[in-house]
């Protein structure tokens, strides 16, 4: 099966591991991925706040260098704001017709066009689970990750907005990542807050409000006694693994939860070797969880301190009246 | 159904339906409330999203543009899921920042200085730039530092997250030319 790929920023730096473990399972899953020729920043949410037009501009410069007769017609992106700006950039250029023109008017200076819907925007996860499919999946497990609590963290943009029909799964309760972990012999455990905010950007802008937003999280995933979470967005792995020990030490917690993505789970489940995932590249370690599967994992690791599990302390997140 | 009450001024109404794909749905905004009681940075707002929408259908330009609301919003687009009329909230709220930073009327937040930093590696490089980016702003914008951001930088360099180096695309200059159409289309 081929695919076109636009891995993003994010894939060729903060998130490495991502990228690393994805290309891992690629080949043994049967997926090839044409990596977009010269592709650009896909603009985050920072293009928008200051230009509509060229923001809309510079994802389409993308999205017509993913099409052609002799390219693949599904545009893969690992990264849930990816995949959100260019499916949305497909289908606003469609559905409104001034938009879709002067983005095409931009593009025209630069020598490209785009005729929206040409391509099919696809996040990774959707075509593991719908392409390669659970049975050829649990076909390929050879290690089961018995034992091991995940918290599935599905985050906001792979499921929301859902573009008139267009979402991949439920806008609120979505269910593939659960199912996809139990197909790897995971213990999924229940994770209420499982589409709510990482807080995105903020941890830039408003770093108290971004604290808040991912100690709910992580609360939530501790109390439901999740061994680690597991990701599918290179922004949520991050704030929710880079900015832990801020937020321990910010709103006095202590929590110990690794953030893994999907592709290095399914790895490890197929035999994959951690180190050939880039497993140990993530700032709190993953590897005594994955003791649990009998995973030795090599890392320049600080000591660890342990999870407090009865945290109670923390208030859940009130439901604020409009 | 139009909420506007006949004589006052539509003109700010219009303008922010006109810079929003798909705005025309704001003036049948039912005032539900679903969009504020669904908004993460809700606490954080000085007018949760229907306020500000009746804010804008009243006409009332410089409390709008001055609101701090659009700065808080983290795009998680729950607002715009759940919305009974469909409204494009989030789109809205970019809408407002664009507004209120061209009427240089923005809340003293640190957006729009943190988004002017992307798009400045966006426009010389066409990648975004996550080492320079973050040095760059953490030195110049001491609040984040006060909540101790700063180091964490030198741990993900540490463990090989951050490039060090900036990488160009090949098109840049064709990058740079859309762009450019693209803003004075807009007339920006
Ligand atoms: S969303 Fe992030 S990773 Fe994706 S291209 Fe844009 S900046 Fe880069
Ligand atoms: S959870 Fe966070 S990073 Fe992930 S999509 Fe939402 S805002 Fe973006
Ligand atoms: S949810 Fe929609 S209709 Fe209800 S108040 Fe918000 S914008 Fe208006
Ligand atoms: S998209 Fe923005 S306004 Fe809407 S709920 Fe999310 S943070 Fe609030």
């Amino acid at each position: 099966m081929r695919y076109g790929y636009y891995p993003g920023c994010s894939l060729t730096g903060t998130a490495r591991p991502y990228e690393v473990s994805t290309k891992a399972i690629a080949g043994p899953l049967g997926l090839t991925f044409e990596e977009v020729e010269d592709w650009n920043c896909c603009g985050a949410t920072e293009y928008m706040s200051l230009n509509k037009t060229a923001a809309y501009a510079l994802v389409a410069r993308n999205l017509a260098l993913a099409a052609g007769e002799d390219k693949p017609k599904d545009l893969v992106a690992p990264c849930s704001l990816c995949y959100l700006n260019l499916r949305k950039t497909n289908h606003y250029m469609a559905k409104y017709k001034s938009l879709g023109k002067m983005t095409n008017q931009a593009l025209a200076a630069g020598g490209l066009h785009y005729t929206p819907g040409s391509l099919n925007v696809r996040h990774l996860i959707d075509v593991i689970v719908n392409d390669v499919g659970y049975e050829a999946l649990g076909a390929r497990v050879t290690r089961p990750l018995t034992g091991l609590r995940v918290a599935p963290y599905y985050g906001c943009l792979l499921v929301r907005p859902d573009l008139n029909g267009g979402s991949f799964d439920d806008t609120e309760y979505p269910t593939h990542l659960d199912r996809l972990m139990e197909t790897l012999g995971a213990e999924v455990v229940d994770f209420p807050l499982k589409t709510h905010c990482c807080g995105g950007h903020m941890t830039q802008i408003s770093a108290e409000t971004a604290y808040e937003l991912i100690r709910r999280l992580l609360h939530n995933a501790a109390e439901y006694r999740a061994d680690l979470l597991v990701t599918l967005c290179p922004m949520c792995q991050f704030n929710l693994d880079a900015y832990q020990t801020q937020v321990n030490r910010h709103l006095g917690t202590d929590f110990h939860l690794p953030i893994l993505y999907f592709t290095q789970m399914i790895g490890l489940a197929m035999g994959m070797e951690p180190k050939a995932l880039a497993i140990g590249q993530e700032i709190v370690s993953a590897a005594s969880v994955l003791r649990k599967i009998g995973t030795a994992v090599e890392v320049e690791e600080a000591p660890q301190t342990r999870r407090k599990r009865d945290d109670k302390s923390l208030p859940m997140p009130r439901i604020r009246e409009g | 159904m139009s909420r506007s009450l006949g004589n006052k001024d539509d003109a700010f109404l219009n303008e922010v339906i006109e810079a929003t794909p798909g705005g025309e749905a704001l003036v049948t905004c039912l005032q539900c409330g679903t969009c504020g009681g669904s908004c993460p940075s809700g606490p954080d707002m000085d007018h949760t999203p229907r306020q500000l929408f009746q804010m804008i259908n009243a006409g009332m330009r410089q409390e709008v543009l001055q609101s701090n609301a659009p700065w808080y919003c983290v795009t998680c687009y729950y607002c715009m899921t759940r919305c009974p009329k469909q409204i494009p909230i989030t789109d809205l709220m970019y809408t407002l920042k664009r507004m209120a930073v061209r009427a240089k009327l923005y809340d003293d937040s640190d957006a729009p200085d943190w988004s002017s930093s992307f798009i400045g590696f966006v426009e010389s490089y066409g990648r975004s730039f996550e080492f320079g980016l973050a040095t760059r702003y953490h030195l110049t914008h001491s609040p984040l530092r006060k909540v101790g951001v700063g180091p964490m930088g030198l741990e993900m360099i540490v463990k090989d997250r951050m490039p060090l180096r900036p990488e160009r695309i090949k098109g840049i200059d064709q990058l740079r030319t859309i762009l450019d159409t693209a803003k004075s289309l807009e007339g920006v």
